[in-house]
């Protein structure tokens, strides 16, 4: 089977616009949180993309071609792209859409009619929007589409997109997340069924946090195969080494509390890389900072990893920026790459008081250096859950 | 909403409204090739929409559907009103 790699990160968090941005500043024990949610304050469409490309993307894919820019850049694709069109895939995930777009429109159909809803309305709101502005900008003639999962949207995607790859059915693929849901409806929505956080604090794994604080965002890697990748003098950042994917069949929102359905996803993700819960050094939780999340989470670590589970740092990027639904697993991979290529376990930001039998290294407030006995490679495991009872773990390995 | 039906003022919405569809405004102009300009089929149901608020002339997508240039577009809404 094919190796797949990572040449290419890209990332529009609440931490500010770039993938080094947002890892630099959540190591520093940098918030991207005001006022109980996380929005891209310092992203402004217009001074990234022409008029049209505005006008003709909704929030989240704005946010998408954005970080896509950064990731091509960053593999070097320059203006010319290095394999066929028609072998370069883009996979893209989301857990709502163009959420902007829909409620604008329905405002316009109430107060003005059906026939002023905009022409432009399905193509920005449909979900795969994103794969389409990708595929449009970049000039992709792979396997083009989105995945939905909720909160598991952006690692499903890189998954799958690294499968694409494994099976040949593409040398290279643009891969990750976008979600723009900070909106009148969603923000509601959201709060009417308890998963927001009445105080408006991120604290995950920690015993007073109380839900997640929302936010939005986009994380987008370059994956290529291996071979074609060292035969182009690539500089290769990371290695996607495992990817497992699992439903809870339990509840339509709440996590089973064994954590079962995560467990089997980091041990699939395990096998899959060829490692046991030895070879882990870090883990990028899902950590909501919702009550249920994070003790089903911390259930699923202890069933995967073992004894080996007490010893390895757990952090979550959502301590920093909230939770980003759909682009929350590929924006937590981007970071965890270049955690691992820096060999440090990243804070748990606002954890202070543990809760009985959550008793993981959630590595609090200060970022710390990996503990690896020898000189191999950094591997993390970063885990995706969406309502749904969506599990996905992706291992990675630095480069 | 009163409307204002002269030809003058339907150019000038039409040059206005492919401005905001992110068209360069210097290369607008009645000559230019809607194509050269890149304005394409979702801009003209836009604009179908802004010229019927404007001037209460109803434009369906088999109206602006062999449309070259600009002007053909003008020409048409011009024509509806006379």
């Amino acid at each position: 089977m094919r190796d797949v790699v990572v040449t290419g990160l890209g990332a529009v968090s609440p931490l500010g616009v770039g993938a080094r941005t947002l890892y630099e500043r959540w190591s520093a024990g940098e918030s991207g949180i005001r006022d109980g949610e996380a929005p891209c304050a310092d992203f402004v469409a217009t001074e990234h993309l022409s008029v049209k490309e505005t006008r003709r993307a909704d929030r989240f894919s704005q946010l998408a071609v954005v970080a896509s820019d950064e990731a091509l850049a960053e593999a070097g694709w320059g203006d010319e792209l290095p394999y066929d069109p028609a072998e370069i895939g883009c996979v893209m995930g989301t857990g709502i859409g163009g959420i902007t777009t829909l409620e604008d429109n329905h405002d316009t159909l109430r107060d003005s009619g059906a026939s002023a809803v905009s022409p432009l309305a399905v193509p920005l709101m449909m979900s795969n929007a994103g794969s389409a502005a990708l595929s449009l900008r970049h000039g992709l003639n792979g396997s083009i589409f989105s995945v939905v999962s909720a909160c598991a949207a952006g690692a499903h995607a890189i998954g799958i997109a690294s499968r694409m790859i494994q099976h040949g059915e593409a040398k290279a693929v643009l891969t990750g997340g976008a979600e723009a849901p900070l909106t009148p409806l969603s923000r509601a929505a959201f709060a009417s069924m308890g998963a927001l956080s009445p105080s408006g604090v991120s604290r995950p794994f920690d015993a007073r946090r109380d839900g997640f604080v929302m936010g939005e965002g986009a994380g987008v890697l370059v994956l290529e195969a291996g071979d074609a990748a060292r035969e182009r003098g690539a500089r290769i950042l990371a290695t996607i080494r495992g990817y497992g994917s699992t439903g809870d069949a339990h509840h339509l929102t709440a996590p089973e509390v064994s954590g079962r359905g995560g467990a089997r996803a980091i041990q699939l993700a395990l096998s899959d890389a060829g490692l046991t819960a030895d070879g882990v050094d870090y883990v990028n939780a899902h950590g909501t900072s919702t009550p249920l999340n994070d003790r089903a989470e911390t259930a699923a670590l202890k069933s995967a990893l073992g004894e080996r589970a007490a010893q390895i740092p757990v952090s979550s990027t959502k301590s920093a920026i909230g939770h980003l639904l759909g682009a929350a697993g590929a924006v937590e991979a981007v970071a965890t790459v270049l955690a691992l290529r820096d060999r440090v376990a990243p804070p748990t930001l606002g954890w202070e008081e543990a809760e009985e039998g959550m008793d993981l290294d959630h590595v609090p407030g200060t970022a710390r250096p990996l503990a690896i006995e020898d000189d191999r490679p950094a591997v993390a495991i970063s885990n995706s859950f969406g309502f749904g009872g969506h599990n996905v773990a992706l291992c990675l390995e630095a480069a | 909403m009163a409307t204002t039906t002269t030809p003058e003022a339907i150019e000038s919405t039409v040059f206005e409204s492919l401005k905001t569809f992110g068209a360069e405004p210097g290369a607008i102009s009645r000559d230019a090739q809607l194509a050269d300009i890149d304005i394409d089929s979702l801009d003209l149901a836009e604009l179908a929409q802004i010229i019927e608020d404007a001037h209460g002339v109803e434009l369906k997508g088999a109206d602006v559907e062999n449309v070259k240039t600009v002007g053909d577009v003008i020409d048409i809404v011009v024509a509806r009103t006379s």
